[in-house]
């Protein structure tokens, strides 16, 4: 009997350890995303689960006619490109400038984190303070060389370039910790060999460096694909009001944020849910397609 | 540039030891580096430092040009007026709850988790740890609409419960713990264990969490910030019970918005995380690295 139950404990006991994180992935993460497919077939506009109405693949074909979703999805599109990019290049230069053998290292670092343990409310306001159009410190700035005053809200590429630092500001540095922790695990011999050889600096940095990042470039380029195309919460706070149509001609609304005004301003459960499956299709192709291109990069360095 | 004029220094002046650590890896940081450096710490902090500038000045201080740059005496003063706002208090007390709650429980089950995926033998085990740790690609922010329709039949809108019960757990969480339990416990110990009659929840509660602990303490400072900074769920379905995200996005949303009361809100509800930061920001920081490293 007691070596039933050890036995039963032994084989029992991993299955037990690991099962409230499936289960809770299951029932929380999982079966929403799938579930979501079902209501964007219906016309679902209460939040009572009787009250809806199949209606096939209806919503999408009324997506695929509403410019304000190709709005959205082309602002998406333009501040993850713009956010992204900078971002990731900023973060392998500060990555670079960081495995030097300093002192206050740890301080650096913690600095160079900073704005990433902040929230994402919090930095959007303030940014939207420091971008405001009258009293602004950056049309300040601006003004102080000549330039301005913009209405960064105002104007569709304002506000993108905005939006854009708001968030590469937030990732930049937790990027560069990412790329640090990699270069630190470089063979040290790479670069003597390169310096025997009379190598640069700035050569030993593209041609050692970097292809030897390939895997985590890769990583970042595919995580932050996933969350800037999934982007809401900025364009959201940046408008200074509660309505979420990112700005007066939703120049700004990002397509996360047009599925949370259709869903929860305007109560269409089943086109917000249609919103939600094509930007998960969206981010999937790029996702992969980010995955492959990094890839190809970086083997040809 | 320096390292060539360090190269070409005479070389009987310099002792042997302290010359191979000059031509050494990593490479000494020259003047620059420190410059360049400084110049991107100036950007981490200053959006913060601002946020303080403004906090503590009078509306009308904040609307000169050109702008204020050092601290008034009003902070008091508008932290008392962010409070006079009936959401404020509360919501800092529920992202109290939410974060706290969270935060206990996705260690425990990490923990428990990574223990299996480290340290036990199971049919499945690697396929199942591959699962978790792909789960964490899934962009769970999209399946909102059947969330909150799962809440609204729970009875769970405006309760805490609709926050809390889906972060118990994380796929980072048992990534994270898996990877460490691998290195920081060995087998010796468990089998000492087993010949002692321990059972494996005996193993986890006497050998593995105590020997999880320095781990067990980056995952819950990760866990509490990201629970206390999490925004679009809340805002979903906590609109009358808010977190303090929730509150301080309602602060930014009049119809014109009285900067210096929001950004003492910003910065009353960034505090805590600061706070942690300052005190622990080393583990924070060794935590990434790792992570990055192993991922």
């Amino acid at each position: 009997m007691r070596a039933a139950l050890s036995r039963l404990d032994t084989k029992g006991s991993p299955y037990l350890y690991i099962v409230p994180f499936f289960l809770l992935f299951g029932v929380f993460g999982l079966w929403p995303l799938l579930y979501t497919g079902y209501v964007s077939l219906n016309d679902w506009d209460l939040v009572d689960a009787g009250a809806h109405t199949w209606v096939g693949l209806a919503n999408y074909s009324e997506l695929l006619h509403d410019s304000y979703f190709w709005n959205a999805l082309g602002n998406t599109l333009s501040i993850w490109v713009l956010s992204t990019v900078p971002q990731l290049l900023a973060a392998l230069w500060i990555a670079h400038l960081l495995n030097h053998r300093l002192r206050a290292r740890t301080s650096l670092r913690m600095g160079v984190l900073l704005p990433n343990i902040t929230s994402i409310v919090a930095v959007t306001i303030v940014f939207t303070q420091m971008f405001g159009r009258d009293f602004g410190m950056i049309n300040w700035l601006l003004g102080v060389v000549g330039v301005g005053p913009v209405d960064w809200q105002a104007n569709t590429w304002s506000s993108h370039l905005a939006i854009s630092l708001i968030v590469a500001w937030r990732w930049t540095g937790y990027n560069a910790l990412i790329y640090l922790a990699s270069m630190q695990a470089i063979p040290h011999d790479l670069y003597e060999a390169a310096d025997l050889d009379g190598a640069n600096q700035r050569q030993q940095f593209w041609r050692i460096t970097v292809p030897q990042l390939r895997p985590t470039i890769m990583f970042t380029a595919v995580i932050s694909t996933i969350g800037g195309l999934q982007i809401m919460a900025e364009p959201l706070l940046f408008a200074g009001t509660s309505t979420p149509t990112g700005g007066s001609d939703r120049q700004f609304q990002t397509a996360a944020l047009f599925m949370y005004e259709q869903g929860f301003r305007e109560f269409r459960f089943g086109y917000a849910s249609a919103i939600a499956w094509t930007l998960c299709l969206v981010i999937a192709i790029f996702a992969i397609a980010n995955f492959l291109l990094t890839r190809r990069i970086a083997n040809e360095e | 540039m320096t390292l060539i004029a360090e190269r070409t220094k005479p070389a009987p002046v310099v002792p042997a030891k302290s010359r191979k650590r000059r031509s050494g890896y990593p490479r000494r940081a020259s003047v620059w580096t420190y410059a360049a450096l400084l110049a991107v710490l100036a950007g981490s902090v200053f959006p913060l430092y601002w946020t303080l500038v403004v906090a503590s000045q009078t509306s009308d201080a904040v609307a000169q040009v050109p702008p204020v740059l050092v601290p008034g005496g009003h902070l008091f003063d508008n932290i008392a007026r962010v409070f006079d706002s009936p959401d404020f208090g509360p919501a800092l007390v529920n992202s109290f709850i939410v974060s706290g709650s969270v935060t206990v429980s996705v260690v425990f089950f990490s923990t428990l988790a990574g223990f299996a995926f480290a340290k036990l033998r199971f049919r499945g085990r690697k396929v199942l740890l591959a699962l978790a740790i792909a789960t964490s690609m899934v962009p769970q922010q999209l399946g909102i609409i059947p969330l909150y329709l799962l809440m609204a039949k729970l009875g769970w809108t405006d309760h805490l419960a609709a926050v809390i019960v889906p972060g118990l757990v994380t796929a980072f969480g048992v990534f994270f713990m898996t990877q460490y339990l691998g290195r920081a416990v060995p087998d010796e110990l468990l089998e000492a264990g087993r010949v002692d009659g321990c059972s494996t929840f005996g193993l986890y509660w006497h050998v593995v969490l105590p020997a999880a602990r320095p781990a067990a303490a980056v995952l819950g400072l990760f866990t509490f910030m990201q629970a206390w900074n999490d925004f679009f769920w809340p805002l979903v379905v906590l609109q009358d019970n808010p977190t303090v995200q929730v509150a301080l996005s309602s602060l930014a949303s009049g119809y014109t918005t009285d900067y210096t009361l929001t950004l003492t809100g910003t910065l009353l509800a960034t505090l805590p995380i600061l706070v942690i930061f300052m005190l622990l920001g080393r583990q924070i920081v060794g935590g990434i690295m790792q992570g990055a490293i192993k991922g």
